[in-house]
């Protein structure tokens, strides 16, 4: 695993009535990325403003690059809001140049290079005209350009997919894959667990303040494996019980019948295969890992049934 | 190029490209104008209908006595009748003499079926009371006596000068300081309030349209903060120098057309007509010493000053404004924040213009040391002179307040912008100063 492009070590975070943040430490490999899961009022809120220095934790440290954060480093991350918002009244074209400027770009640097951005999303012909004229779909392609414009080593997605129709949604995250690709850093934050499976390479699960989950995508969805899997055969002609497996469940399909069975645990694999070999004609065999959208309903109702303290 | 920089220059310019800064500053000048003629003028025009009053003299002496002019026409008439009180009858009112007037004063009456209009009360009364005062002095029986009194009688006309500095004598214009002072007072007023509102407006508009998480992603809030504060400022400080020239272009003109040289205009600051209108009636026409008295006026002392107090006074009100907009999350709730200042500014303006009566008085001198009224208050005091030290104390008042409103401004401010939803109650916003 590549070293970790921003860690944020033991945060935490106290407003008046409540805490935001117990103990909270994420790392954020470079070149990955990175899902920043949670319900609701979970704090990934307060944790996205504290990695932006927006707030200051009340203790804990955000190293980023190998350095503690610090203000020039503003021009390291870019940062869509959940919450989209830019001047209604002012021309597209100054806008995007008065933000990409504000993140510490020359003029013509910027210029330049929202231009390039524009070009590539076919929307050269917006430059002067006003936000507040264009769609909401095509006020958020802007958005994401102004986003990503400065080339941030580190760029946090919240919710990046709302408010795009499917084809600019695939279009987003193929942009999203190649920004990857080109070595940048990406926090992702969102409510649907299937684009989480679909792009995230790392994700931390956080609920009431403390992460409850973390690790690679791929991992985690072992971990929450229940050793079943899914058989489909020509015909129902597995026995009702076998030491190697029992069936949890089947169903007539059109192409045969499907099974969904669970190994034993003494039987390996192979033992499992060779079995069903004999007393089946196999179609398709695979392992029935558990969706994200299951990990995270069970991670949550889980840690909130016992809430610590 | 700074944030700072690059923010103040947004500010400045979405604002100064707009079409309706560009008109309302060309035609301001024009509104006002009309604002103080069109009213002069209104009440200029006579309702010249022609009413009838009906005079009933029940003792016969005061036979012919009435002139009428162009509202009023006098009838004598040997006693009311019924029809009088009719709402459709031609008589507007009834004077009725019942005793001879210089016995009994108050033998006098005058009825009517709506209010009697002051004009046509003075006509009678005048008229009665010259009257009254020839028939006592008649009594008298001393001969030549009209014109004893009358030689007595003197119009003393005063004339001011003021001691200047350098020992010479200056024709001054208690009216023309007056005219300057208010104009300077006004302008301020205006100026704070106006522009005031418009920094909130635009805090409002970032934190309601959802940029200002973005924009505190990219700057300092603080810088956010001042960037605006001093971006809007600029507007009001081009628009202060496009009145200037405006009012410059205007005397120049004023001047060729009535053949003065219009020498004092060039380097008058801004609105100084307005001082001149209203000096024109009390100057009685001299013009020469209409103009001596403008001259008279201490222009850089007010120049610097304006700037001094402006400045203050904006920044005061403009962090104030800045802190209630990121306090609330719609435009309506702003108000509980800002009525006590607005209040407290319209105070300030009523101090000012009770200050001009006695503009070294105990309401002067406190309100204009007051730093949230003294930005108004002062500037009607300076033409007829202050002294130095309350100017120094009351400046260092008006400074020291404006950065500890900044100060608190920005903590508010801060964590206001990123705040949403119902709004927070004065105890909520004490604490966010206590964040750090």
């Amino acid at each position: 695993m590549p070293q970790p492009f921003l860690s944020a070590e033991h945060i935490c975070k106290r407003f008046a009535h409540h805490t935001a943040l117990t103990d909270v430490s994420i790392s954020v490999p470079e070149g990955r990325i990175f899902g920043l899961l949670g319900p609701n009022g979970a704090g990934k809120t307060t944790l996205r403003r504290i990695i932006n220095r927006i707030t200051a934790p009340d203790s804990g440290t955000v190293m980023l690059g190998g350095h503690p954060l610090q203000a020039d480093d503003v021009r390291t991350i870019g940062y869509l809001p959940e919450e989209r918002g830019l001047y209604k009244k002012m021309k597209v074209g100054e806008q995007a140049l008065y933000l990409a400027r504000l993140k510490g770009m020359g003029r013509d640097e910027a210029r330049t290079a929202l231009y390039e951005w524009f070009d590539r999303f076919g929307i050269t012909s917006w430059w002067n005209k006003k936000l507040e004229e264009l769609s909401k779909g095509m006020q958020q392609k802007v958005q994401f350009i102004v986003t990503v414009v400065h080339r941030p080593r580190l760029l946090i997605f919240d919710e990046p997919f709302s408010g795009f129709d499917p084809v600019n949604a695939e279009r987003l995250k193929q942009e999203i894959l190649r920004l990857r690709d080109e070595g940048h850093t990406i926090i992702f934050s969102t409510h649907n667990m299937a684009s989480v499976e679909e792009i995230c390479d790392e994700m931390a699960l956080i609920n009431q303040g403390q992460v409850v989950l973390r690790g690679n995508v791929q991992e985690v969805k072992r971990r929450f494996s229940t050793g079943d899997y899914e058989l489909l055969s020509a015909a129902d002609t597995l026995p009702a019980a076998d030491t190697a497996y029992t069936i949890v469940s089947k169903e007539q399909h059109s192409a045969g019948v499907r099974y969904r069975l669970r190994k034993a645990d003494q039987a390996t694999l192979g033992e499992l295969l060779s079995r069903l070999a004999a007393q089946c004609e196999l179609r398709s065999f695979s392992e029935q890992l558990p969706t994200m959208h299951e990990i995270f309903l069970r991670t949550v109702s889980s840690t909130q049934a016992a809430p610590q303290s | 190029m700074n944030k700072l920089l690059i923010i103040i220059r947004r500010e400045f310019l979405t604002r100064v490209q707009k079409k309706s800064f560009i008109v309302l500053t060309l035609l301001m000048p024009f509104i006002f104008a009309a604002l103080i003629f069109v009213p002069l003028a209104l009440a200029g025009i006579k309702d010249d209908s022609g009413k009838q009053v009906a005079v009933v003299d029940k003792t016969g002496l005061y036979t012919g006595l009435f002139q009428g002019n162009a509202a009023y026409t006098f009838v004598e008439v040997p006693d009311t009748t019924a029809e009088m009180r009719d709402e459709d009858s031609p008589i507007e009112a009834v004077v009725l003499i019942s005793d001879t007037l210089t016995r009994r004063p108050d033998a006098f009456t005058i009825y009517s079926r709506r209010e009697v209009s002051s004009e046509l009360l003075t006509l009678v009364q005048t008229q009665l009371n010259e009257r009254i005062r020839q028939d006592k002095l008649r009594a008298y029986d001393v001969p030549g006596l009209d014109s004893i009194i009358s030689d007595v009688q003197t119009q003393v006309s005063v004339s001011t000068k003021k001691w200047t500095a350098d020992g010479t004598e200056r024709h001054s214009d208690t009216f023309v300081a007056i005219g300057a002072g208010f104009l300077f007072t006004f302008l301020i007023y205006m100026f704070v309030m106006s522009y005031g509102a418009m920094v909130m407006q635009s805090v409002l508009e970032e934190k309601t349209g959802r940029i200002v998480e973005l924009m505190v992603s990219s700057v300092r809030p603080f810088q956010l903060m001042m960037g605006k504060i001093v971006g809007i400022a600029l507007v009001g400080f081009l628009q202060l120098a496009i009145w200037g020239v405006m009012l410059a272009l205007l005397l120049m003109a004023a001047g060729l057309l009535f053949g003065q040289a219009p020498t004092v205009g060039m380097h008058m600051p801004p609105g100084t007509d307005a001082a001149a209108m209203q000096a024109v009636q009390p100057a009685e026409g001299s013009s020469q010493q209409l103009l001596q008295a403008l001259a008279g006026l201490p222009y850089a002392e007010m120049g610097v000053l304006f700037v001094l107090y402006f400045v203050g006074g904006y920044l005061l009100y403009a962090s104030f404004f800045a802190a209630a907009g990121a306090s609330v999350s719609q435009q309506e709730d702003s108000a509980q924040f800002t009525m006590p200042v607005v209040l407290l500014m319209l105070f300030g303006l009523y101090a000012a213009m009770y200050s001009v009566e006695n503009t070294d008085g105990p309401l002067a001198f406190w309100a204009s040391l007051f730093p949230l009224t003294s930005p108004i208050v002062m500037m009607v005091r300076i033409p007829f002179g202050v002294p130095l030290w309350q100017e120094f104390l009351s400046l260092a008042l008006l400074y020291a307040t404006s950065l500890l409103f900044v100060w608190l401004g920005a903590k508010i401010y801060r964590t206001g912008i990123l705040m949403y939803g119902k709004k927070p109650t004065l105890r909520e916003i004490a604490r966010w100063l206590r964040y750090d």
